[in-house]
């Protein structure tokens, strides 16, 4: 039984990581309709950044990560201006491909800089583990969690009770129609980025804080992965992000303890599979009936 | 002025068309070169082993090349590496190794890493030219017989660490974690399994994890249950790093051992105490003692502001294996050069060196064991 909860707390490890992640992803994709195949490369940017302040020009602590999530912030909306604004009204494949440049992008540019060869960095959230019985929780997985709540709630109230988060549920409906309206679409959209890239910095901070090391392609299967959660949990849907990153985790970890751990990956593409036949939507995606 | 300015330019031009001309020239009549043709990884993933390398075959060539060239009979020949990127993918391979054969190359030094190698060994066999793989670990690499290798090959390490396992340090459950996507990570694991078993060890839990992950806690926590005498991981550093940390982190005490991907793991982790007592197999270490190591460590380190890995000791010992051919055979016709590499022995950086006819080199292994930080030879 005590095994069981352990692999259950480790579901939760790298759960609360894709959950966050995913946040990010489902929130560009609900408000801007586009996949940004991109945000995975943002942790990685993030993390860098972070490496950057700490451990090369030696900032406390503090004020590196806020350094971080801001400069994270620009620079989503600085990819946002000169990537995907161009193709506003390009089909959406197009802008998918361009996401998928702009990873490659970002990748290679960090590659340049830092080198292939990964670097270690010392977690900056140093937590006691929490022991109950026989079973402890580390630090991290706990502070990852609490985190991931928090911006879960507060995203959420955001966009449901802002100003610019009415203007944002109104340009993910209708971009045109918002305008008449009076929005300021370009802005909204990029208000979007700068928040989808601070929950970008925010989750490479976690990450390397939970994993110890950074390298320019870290960002790619977290980033693959979280995407996987976002559409489990229902693409648009910000409580879904959570419960689809907590799902994503914990089956992997399941799957890997006690079925087969060469399999995992086949088994929780499967349990996507059978989620999207029986809901297509997700598990907590809307359902819309579109009138023609 | 304008007139005047038109005329420098065009007395430029003029200039560097016949310092084109000149060097056109210059590179069809090198004689008394003999040309390395090298081909691996430099930018991608794996970029740090091709990087390794080349720079590694780049101070060999230097040291070669100060102290006079390489006489082959009555000539002497200066070395020289023309060094392709294939990105360690196999496409890219083939188009490297075209290059290298229409840019006239005398030997092949490649390629670093085993796909890309596997995917040029036909081309090499058809060419008949010779080719030595630094690095390339894949047991099918050597099937022709003008290919050689330098490194141990996957099955060998499996082998050496097992009987290391159960003859020395007399551990008789192992629980393993390796790379289910990776022939390296495998062909270690298989052996290593294969010669535990017939040493009478018992394999109690065999984990798998693929490419790019970075969380081991599940596959740890299941080992954990199963509580062997030690943990093997044939990885590569990185892997080893976040598994050793995360092992420390669920409160294990279970001993690593490792393969040869494991050198470099210490400066990958931030607590060095997670290493403690960890031992894995390689066939250099920058931190040896011995001579002709520490002038190459201090050579590497005044030109590239680098450690040396083994990967920079296998392109440094694969430069004077082709010279000790070269000197041999007399001639540098392929053929000769092909049939003189099984009656040569060098002493190099990754131990004494000298090939059987299947292209597989006989040299000797390292044990290396983590203490206090450091890497110490067993």
């Amino acid at each position: 039984m005590t095994n069981v909860i352990e692999q259950l707390i480790n579901g939760l490890r790298t759960g609360s990581i894709y959950a966050l992640i995913a946040l990010g992803y489902t929130m560009v994709y609900g408000i801007a309709k586009m996949i940004n195949f991109a945000h995975g490369d943002i942790i990685m940017v993030g993390a860098y950044l972070l490496y950057v302040f700490i451990d090369i020009f030696k900032l406390p602590i503090i004020l590196s990560v806020v350094l971080t999530i801001v400069m994270c912030s620009l620079i989503g909306v600085f990819i946002e201006k000169v990537a995907y604004k161009p193709l506003r009204k390009a089909a959406p494949l197009s802008v998918l491909i361009t996401a998928i440049g702009v990873s490659f992008f970002l990748q290679n540019a960090s590659l340049l800089i830092f080198s292939a060869n990964p670097i270690k960095f010392e977690s900056i959230i140093k937590v006691n583990a929490v022991h109950i019985g026989n079973v402890s929780i580390a630090g991290i997985t706990i502070v990852t969690f609490i985190v991931t709540s928090i911006a879960m709630v507060l995203l959420t109230s955001f966009i449901k009770y802002t100003k610019t988060g009415y203007a944002m549920r109104a340009v993910s409906e209708d971009k045109g129609a918002a305008q008449l309206m009076g929005i300021n679409v370009n802005r909204t959209i990029s208000i979007t980025f700068a928040i989808g890239s601070l929950l970008a910095a925010i989750a490479g901070i976690l990450f390397l804080s939970q994993y110890q090391s950074l390298k320019p392609t870290m960002g790619a299967l977290p980033g693959i992965k979280a995407f996987v959660a976002a559409v489990l949990g229902g693409i648009g849907s910000i409580p879904g992000a959570m419960l689809g990153g907590l799902a994503l985790g914990v089956i992997e970890s399941i799957s890997k303890a006690y079925i087969s751990s060469q399999l995992s990956d086949a088994i929780v593409f499967s349990v996507l599979i059978l989620v999207l036949l029986v809901k297509p939507t997700g598990l907590l995606g809307k359902n819309f009936i579109e009138k023609v | 002025m304008k007139k005047s300015f038109k005329k420098v330019i065009s007395l430029g031009l003029v200039l560097s068309l016949m310092l084109l001309m000149l060097a056109g020239c210059g590179k069809k009549v090198e004689e008394g070169v003999f040309v390395i043709g090298g081909s691996g990884p430099l930018t991608g993933g794996a970029a740090s082993y091709g990087i390794s390398v080349k720079q590694g075959a780049e101070i060999a060539i230097e040291e070669i090349n100060e102290a006079g060239g390489v006489k082959v009979g009555k000539e002497i020949y200066q070395l020289k590496l023309k060094f392709e990127d294939d990105e360690a993918e196999k496409d890219k391979a083939v188009t490297a190794y075209n290059s290298l054969m229409d840019s006239g190359v005398n030997a092949i030094m490649g390629n670093v890493t085993s796909g890309s190698t596997a995917a040029i060994i036909d081309l090499t066999k058809e060419d008949g030219i010779l080719q030595l793989t630094p690095s390339g670990s894949a047991q099918e690499l050597t099937k022709h017989d003008n290919a050689f290798r330098l490194c141990f090959t996957d099955p060998f390490q499996g082998v050496e660490m097992a009987n290391y396992a159960v003859n020395e340090s007399k551990y008789m459950t192992a629980g393993i974690i390796y790379d289910n996507s990776d022939d390296y990570s495998t062909g270690v694991m298989e052996s290593f399994v294969n010669q535990f078993e017939a040493n009478g060890g018992t394999v109690v839990a065999k984990e798998s994890f693929v490419g790019d992950d970075v969380d081991f806690t599940t596959q740890l926590t299941s080992i954990k249950d199963k509580s062997p005498d030690v943990i093997f991981v044939p990885s590569y550093y990185q892997e080893a790093a976040y598994i050793t940390t995360q092992a420390a982190e669920l409160g294990m005490n279970i001993p690593f051992l490792g393969s040869d991907g494991w050198d470099g793991v210490l400066a990958q982790i931030v607590d060095a105490a997670d290493l403690e007592g960890a031992i894995f197999l390689s066939p250099f270490l920058a931190s040896d003692t011995a001579e002709e190591t520490v002038s190459f460590v201090k050579k590497y380190n005044d030109k590239y502001k680098a450690i040396p890995d083994q990967f920079a000791a296998d392109g440094y010992d694969s430069v004077y294996v082709i010279k000790a051919a070269m000197e041999k055979a007399g001639t540098i016709k392929n053929a000769d050069l092909i049939k003189a590499m099984t009656e040569i022995s060098i002493k190099g950086l990754t131990g004494d060196i000298s090939f059987s006819a299947n292209g597989e080199p006989n040299k000797g292994a390292k044990f290396i064991v983590i203490e206090n930080g450091e890497y110490k030879v067993k």
